[in-house]
């Protein structure tokens, strides 16, 4: 089957840009035949019921597979017009720049600065403490949590609740000032306010970086999305702007999903 | 009668009892309106059987110390008893000769004065095997029939079943622990006399240990019972130079294991890994004291040391930590794998590399349960004997020179056990005190130990 591509989606920069591409685990095919872009100035949504490939398809854009033996991932993925899986692509670079959050917020058992720092000590990106500090204080500030935290900075960032650590967790990954940002549920484990609040910080972000965001809220997709993409069993069915899929679905399984009569 | 009839016979009546009683409860379910009984009918069946064999087993245990005794008064009684020599020696060897030939272990007799006895004793066993016999049946039954005769459909078998279960299984977890008090009262009482004849300041932190058995017991001269060369050997070799070639072998194994290793050679490698704490620690000694600690001399020679010995405290703590590296890498192991999936992830989608991943978020994530597991395996080997006494050396030394023999807590014990001191002279009882301080520091560290793991735990959960 070929993706839908909504015919008034203008055409913008692609930040990323996937070509034919399938994910296997040992001999089960999770993603089949995918391609899309990624445009770098907005944010994208990837919505489908549960079990479709949304987090396989994430996880290859940066590729988090390579860490689970059994992935194989076939086709081209590209990043500024390079593909991320040829041999002499540095993992490490690529993840500096093509950062993630996860759907369960996992600060690591360090004081809330060490977590920050963590990954501008790892590319060597701060001279001294004084950039360091300084990028400590950029980031959580962008990730809106900055007035929360800025007294205890040298407690454990488990020691936050939830959402706080969510958002320690946004502002540990654009520390290293990534390209693009790969969310997998972001708010899946956390109250209303708190995903309001990660929300706002996803619509603060855009424009910065290209985002792209796993979730199974429609109401969310639509609220802080400009591009969508609709997976169904592996494949990508339909993709256009946000608005056009939510109020004018070209495809019958589209439909289905968005007005909850699916399954 | 041995006790193994009386046994099976006991296991008979217990059988009988329970098919009896089954036989009951099926009938009464056969009866009842609704087919139904407060309990199943084994549940009834247990019920007879257990009366039968609980008081049976009493009465067997009972029996066994008993007879004898009986027996024997009843020979005393007799009078071929008369002429049996007063002095309690002899008179013992005479009555145990003949009684082995009246139960049939001896042929002959070998004392010509035990012969009028053996025919006492016959009769005498022959009575008492009788009398045996005859009340395990009678106890057995009125056991069983009074508990046959409380049987009725609504009968709540099932619940005194259970208890008597419950009972059974607390009274075997009891003799671990009653176990464990016993030693530790026996240990306590066995110190505090030692204590009484050299006071606890001078044991502790006198640095001469030397003690002579074959001094006056009611004069000992404390400045020879100063333990602290032992209480330093036994750190240096089991603390400081077995750790210093655990710690890093066993965390780098246990790194390499969950991390690297791929499924197959895991499966192979952690038991491989685990043998090594299953070999006899006697085999470490064999090649402490052959192997290692004859190489290291030649070695400390070969470089220009003089006056190294053969024996070693290098040797010793070197093979000791060989020996602990499983305790350390089992435990570093299963608290590296109980780090969430979500951490690694976490670090690796920084951009962090495996080798960044592990230094900087496993193990630090995974420290308190490693070092748990170090506690562990210290308390493991301060407590640790073979190797020490056969290739740490006996002399007190207090030094810092690994190369020099050293002596530990444990050797100590062993040799003021074995040595040729009374059982009451304080330096046979300084083994007491030694295995006290021991006793106490291994129990701290796993306490320890244990509490910071089940905090570990806690965290991840
Ligand atoms: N590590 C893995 N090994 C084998 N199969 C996997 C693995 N991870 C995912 N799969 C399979 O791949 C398919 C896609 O899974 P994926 O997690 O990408 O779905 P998803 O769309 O993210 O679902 P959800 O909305 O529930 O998160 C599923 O059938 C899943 O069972
Ligand atoms: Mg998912």
């Amino acid at each position: 089957m070929v993706t839908v591509i909504h015919p008034n989606l203008e055409a913008t920069d692609a930040k990323m840009n996937a070509k034919d591409v399938s994910v296997y685990y040992s001999d089960k095919k999770a993603i089949d035949n995918v391609s899309i872009e990624i445009p770098s100035k907005y944010v994208t949504s990837f919505i489908g019921p549960s079990g479709c490939g949304k987090s396989t398809f994430l996880r290859a854009l940066n590729r988090m597979n390579d860490t689970i033996p059994t992935a194989r991932v076939e086709g081209e993925i590209t990043l500024d017009g390079e593909d991320i899986y040829r041999s002499k692509m540095d993992v490490v670079q690529l993840r500096a720049r093509v950062g993630m959050v996860f759907q369960k917020p996992n600060p690591f058992p360090k004081s809330i600065y060490d977590n920050i720092a963590y990954g501008p000590k790892i590319h060597g990106i701060a001279q001294g403490k004084e950039e360091l500090d300084e990028i400590v204080e950029r980031s959580l500030t962008r990730a809106g949590l900055w007035n929360e935290v800025k007294d205890r900075l040298s407690d454990s960032g488990t020691a936050l609740s939830g959402g706080q650590q969510q958002r320690l967790c946004i502002a540990r990954a654009i520390a290293v000032d990534p390209e693009v940002i790969l969310m997998d549920e972001p708010c899946s484990a956390l109250d209303p306010i708190a995903t309001a609040k990660i929300e706002e910080l996803i619509a603060d972000l855009n424009g910065n970086y290209a985002i792209v965001i796993v979730t199974h809220s429609m109401q969310q997709a639509a609220r802080v999305s400009q591009r969508t993409a609709f997976f169904h069993l592996g494949q990508v069915v339909e993709y256009g702007r946000t608005s056009d899929i939510f109020t004018n679905p070209l495809e019958q399984q589209t439909q289905d999903y968005i007005t909850g009569r699916y399954g | 009668m041995s006790p193994a009839i009386l046994l099976l016979l006991a296991v008979g009546l217990g059988l009988a009892g329970w098919l009896v009683a089954r036989a009951r409860a099926w009938a009464f379910r056969s009866n009842a309106d609704n087919g139904r009984l407060a309990a199943l009918p084994t549940y009834h069946a247990w019920y007879v059987a257990l009366w039968i064999l609980v008081p049976l087993g009493v009465f067997i245990v009972i029996w066994m110390v008993a007879s004898p005794h009986l027996i024997e008064q009843s020979v005393l009684a007799s009078p071929a008893a008369a002429d049996l020599p007063e002095f309690a020696f002899q008179r013992d060897t005479l009555l145990r000769e003949a009684n082995a030939v009246a139960n049939g272990t001896a042929n002959a007799v070998f004392n010509e004065g035990a012969k009028p006895l053996v025919e006492p004793f016959r009769e005498a066993i022959g009575f008492y095997n009788l009398i045996g016999f005859l009340s395990t049946l009678i106890i057995g039954f009125l056991c069983g029939t009074w508990a046959f005769l409380q049987l009725k459909p609504d009968f709540a078998a099932r619940t005194r079943v259970e208890k008597t279960v419950m009972a059974a299984l607390m009274l075997a977890s009891l003799v671990a622990i009653l176990t464990t008090l016993g030693i530790v009262v026996s240990l306590v009482f066995e110190t505090f006399r030692f204590f009484g004849m050299v006071s606890p300041i001078d044991f502790l932190f006198g640095t001469q240990w030397g003690p002579d058995p074959m001094s006056n017991p009611d004069n000992p001269d404390p400045s020879r019972f100063g333990a602290i060369p032992l209480f330093w050997g036994t750190i240096y070799i089991g603390a400081i130079i077995a750790m210093i070639a655990a710690i890093p072998l066993g965390l780098m194994s246990a790194i390499y294991l969950t991390q690297y290793a791929d499924q197959r050679l895991r499966a192979w490698l952690k038991p491989a890994l685990e043998i090594l704490a299953g070999v006899p620690t006697v085999v470490y000694g064999y090649f402490a004291a052959l192997t290692v600690a004859p190489f290291i001399r030649d070695l400390a020679v070969a470089v220009g040391i003089s006056g190294a010995s053969s024996e070693s405290a290098l040797a010793a703590g070197l093979v000791m930590g060989v020996m602990i590296i499983p305790f350390v890498s089992s435990m570093a192991d299963d608290s590296i794998a109980a780090v969430p999936q979500a951490m690694r992830d976490g670090s690796l989608a920084m951009g962090a590399t495996k080798s960044e991943t592990i230094k900087k978020v496993l193990v630090p994530a995974a420290l308190p349960g490693i070092v748990a597991g170090i506690m562990l395996a210290i308390s493991r080997a301060i407590g640790e004997t073979m190797i020490v006494v056969m290739a740490a050396g006996a002399a007190a030394n207090l030094t810092g020179n690994p190369l020099e023999a050293m002596t530990t807590v444990t050797f100590q014990i062993v040799a003021m056990l074995t040595g040729e001191g009374s059982f009451d002279h304080p330096a046979t009882l300084s083994a007491f005190a030694l295995g006290f301080v021991l006793f106490m520091v291994t129990l701290g560290l796993n306490f320890v130990a244990l509490r910071v793991v089940k905090r570990f735990r806690e965290a991840y959960e």
